[in-house]
């Protein structure tokens, strides 16, 4: 059963400078690193509809970071900003100073996030994690990881018990005086705009967004299955985000536990290149189709897949089994046509 | 610095000497185009403290030596460097100068170095990187440079010598220049030059392809090209593909993932029964790769395991790889015995 548009809000949260306006304009808009730097600070809250394949649309809501906008969120907005939210991505700058002053601020988000949107998912981002020594980025980021874990679970803990000073919540109607288990769905990440951390913490922040991931995840096995192949890569066609991927057994044994994310930033660079080459937008599509064989080690091609997508197939060598693997692909769109928009597949194979 | 009196052997290896004041991006500049070191990570480079002597197992064997900024080698109260063994068998002398920070020092030098040179080495060609110009604006950057040609050519001029071999580069690690600005070095150590850019344009004209590079894949410097003008976009393009080519080969094709003996058994077996090498058109890398308005496709063949062809096609001529790949073949084999002749003949490159 296909399920139609789905729409989410998302809140991206976290000190001016931070960061979240530069990812945002990089994963969405097409931005390279280094043009983030002309970004001024964001007013308010920049509100914008990105539409991801067909028939998700993100509500994404960029809220600049002085103190005295996140005060307003907290109090006058709260309602406003904290109601149906789908995800919080919280954005934490590695090189802030005042770190007790941030994780202050972070525990009144995640309150009034609790409080109004109690389903809603977290991601927090550990962020700029490029300007910290290479030789310290794990520990540090674990580090990290532990104490907003701890403050997380604290603020949690304090919402729990005042749960009955907030009548108005919508928990309450779940009756006999229990107060519900408030379990926050939480991930963490280490990122910087300056390298492939970004799209690993991006593609985990919308895959489970993403409608009737079942349904591609089945028919992508299907063709992997089909044509041969050793992996599958699945990418929206703007951010370049793997939005589903399928392996082989053989493939689950390649030793890179990195490549989707480092596929997505190499692709997402290669469009770039060919934009300046061809003095075509940024946004516009770039490449239709990429071949390489090298020789009897392996094959491969990404290529235009649907309105919405590219494909990558990884695959063995061989001049007949790459062609055929092509023809097929290519007969497999029409079983992938219901990402392009809210409207009903035909069954498929 | 005490170790540098014993100059290792390097009979016949052209040497790239990197100098010029601290901080001026010379390690960087090394780590970035010899050790694919991301330039953001350069922030975290130690300073130099001796010479870094670098050697560089490519399409030919040259040597890289990274000199600390504060060291002046011909006075040198501290130490007496043989002078001898560092410019014996020199390919070129590079000097960095930071463009952004005030470079009157770093040019002061620069001259008593040119003019020390003069003397018993006037052959060695000098080559100036005008450094970490990224950020600064294309009227900026011409102001600097020629006001850093202008003061270097005043003082030469002045000490009567006329035609030293100085060229200038503005260049930034953080694009391309770097790498444009490494392949004009390198390109004037290669012998027989000419003869290679001839075998590149009459590719060009029997596959109709607009421009064709002979790549070093390790370093992404383009070591020859045909005879049309000179074309940074047609460069930029060509070497990030040679970079998405390296990114693919290392995900997918690199020895770290080694396939099983079932998945090889299972591949041969029914219906194909020929080993994977039989079944593949071309045994050395190839790739191609199309744009979204069909014009000028691109493609890359792998020469050997340093070099390789890059090409931009004309509109249309995708169509047309078969024939193609059979002139691009011919000119494989043709490229693969000059270098063997070349290895040969001068003794470099004993790969
Ligand atoms: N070194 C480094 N700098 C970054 C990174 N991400 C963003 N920046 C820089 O940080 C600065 C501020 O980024 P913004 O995206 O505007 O910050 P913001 O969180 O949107 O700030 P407000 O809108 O005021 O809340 C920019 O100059 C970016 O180039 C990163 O990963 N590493
Ligand atoms: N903006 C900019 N900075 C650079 C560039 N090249 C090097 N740097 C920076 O300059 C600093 C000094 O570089 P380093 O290589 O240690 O200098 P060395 O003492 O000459 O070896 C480092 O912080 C580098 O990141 C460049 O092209 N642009
Ligand atoms: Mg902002």
């Amino acid at each position: 059963q296909l399920k139609k548009v789905k729409k989410q809000k998302v809140l991206l949260m976290g000190k001016s400078g931070s960061g979240k306006s530069s990812m945002r304009s990089i994963i969405f808009s097409n931005y390279l690193a280094r043009d983030t730097r002309r970004l001024g600070a964001t007013i308010d809250i920049d509100l914008s509809h990105v539409k991801f394949l067909g028939n998700l649309t993100l509500n994404l809501w960029d809220c600049g970071g002085q103190e005295a906008f996140m005060e307003n969120y907290l109090s006058q907005q709260r309602a406003h900003v904290f109601s149906n939210v789908g995800v919080l991505i919280y954005v934490f700058d590695i090189e802030s100073r005042d770190v007790e002053r941030d994780l202050a601020t972070y525990v009144n988000i995640i309150s009034a996030l609790v409080q109004y949107s109690r389903e809603a998912k977290v991601f927090v981002l550990i962020h700029k994690m490029d300007l910290v020594h290479p030789s310290t980025r794990e520990q540090v980021f674990e580090e990290r990881v532990s104490i907003v874990r701890r403050k997380t679970a604290e603020a949690v803990a304090i919402v729990r018990k005042q749960k009955p000073e907030y009548p108005a919540s919508a928990s309450v109607s779940e009756g006999s005086g229990m107060i519900p288990d408030i379990d926050l769905d939480m991930q963490l990440f280490a990122t910087s705009i300056w390298d492939q951390s970004l799209y690993k913490a991006w593609a985990s922040i919308i895959h489970d967004l993403v409608p009737n991931l079942g349904v591609i995840e089945t028919q992508l096995a299907s063709l992997g299955v089909a044509i041969d192949a050793d992996e599958i890569l699945l990418f929206e066609r703007t951010s370049f985000l793997v939005v589903s991927k399928w392996t082989s057994p053989e493939g689950e044994t390649n030793p890179w536990g990195d490549r989707f994310e480092r596929m997505s930033n190499i692709l997402k660079a290669w469009k770039h290149t060919c934009s300046k080459f061809t003095g075509t937008p940024r946004n516009a599509e770039q490449f239709s189709d990429f071949e390489y064989k090298m020789g009897p080690n392996f094959s491969m091609f990404v290529t235009k897949f649907t309105t919405n997508t590219y494909i990558l197939v990884c695959m063995p060598p061989g001049e007949a089994r790459f062609n055929s693997a092509k023809l097929n692909v290519a007969a497999a769109r029409p079983w992938f046509k219901f990402l392009d928009g809210p409207v009903v597949a035909p069954a498929s194979a | 610095v005490s170790d540098q009196a014993s100059v290792p052997q390097t009979k016949g290896k052209p040497r790239l000497l990197l100098m010029g004041q601290r901080r001026s991006g010379k390690s960087s500049i090394s780590s970035v185009v010899f050790h694919k070191l991301p330039p953001s990570e350069t922030l975290f480079l130690e300073s130099t403290a001796r010479i870094q002597k670098d050697s560089l197992n490519s399409f030919m064997e040259f040597q890289v030596w990274d000199f600390p900024g504060q060291i002046d080698i011909f006075d040198n109260p501290n130490f007496t460097f043989d002078i001898d063994a560092i410019f014996g068998e020199i390919g070129a002398l590079i000097w960095v100068i930071d463009a952004q920070d005030d470079y009157l020092e770093s040019v002061a030098r620069l001259n008593s170095t040119i003019l020390n040179l003069q003397r018993g080495y006037p052959h060695i060609n000098i080559e100036v990187f005008i450094h970490k110009v990224d950020g600064l604006s294309d009227d900026y950057k011409l102001d600097i440079q020629r006001d850093v040609t202008i003061r270097i050519q005043d003082e030469l001029s002045d000490q009567g010598i006329e035609n030293a071999p100085v060229n200038f580069h503005l260049t930034s690690i953080y694009d391309h220049s770097i790498f444009e600005a490494f392949s004009k070095v390198i390109q004037k150590l290669i012998p027989r030059l000419g003869q290679l850019e001839a075998m590149l344009t009459n590719l060009c004209r029997t596959c109709r392809f607009e421009k064709a590079y002979l790549f070093d894949v390790n370093t992404k410097i383009y070591i020859a090209t045909d005879n049309t003008p000179e074309d940074m976009a047609s460069y930029e393009i060509c070497s990030d593909y040679v970079d998405v080519i390296i990114d693919f080969t290392e995900v997918y094709g690199s020895p770290e993932w080694k396939r099983s003996d079932e998945w090889r058994a299972r591949l041969e077996g029914p219906p194909w029964l020929q080993t994977l090498e039989n079944q593949v058109a071309c045994e050395f890398a190839e790739s191609g790769m199309v744009l979204a308005d069909a014009q000028r496709p691109i493609m890359l063949r792998e020469v050997d395991r340093f070099l390789a062809l890059v090409a931009i096609m004309k509109e249309g001529s995708y169509d047309k790889m078969p024939q193609i790949n059979m002139n691009v073949d011919v000119v494989v084999k043709g490229l693969i015995e000059f270098f063997e002749i070349t290895k040969t003949k001068t003794g470099i490159a004993a790969v």
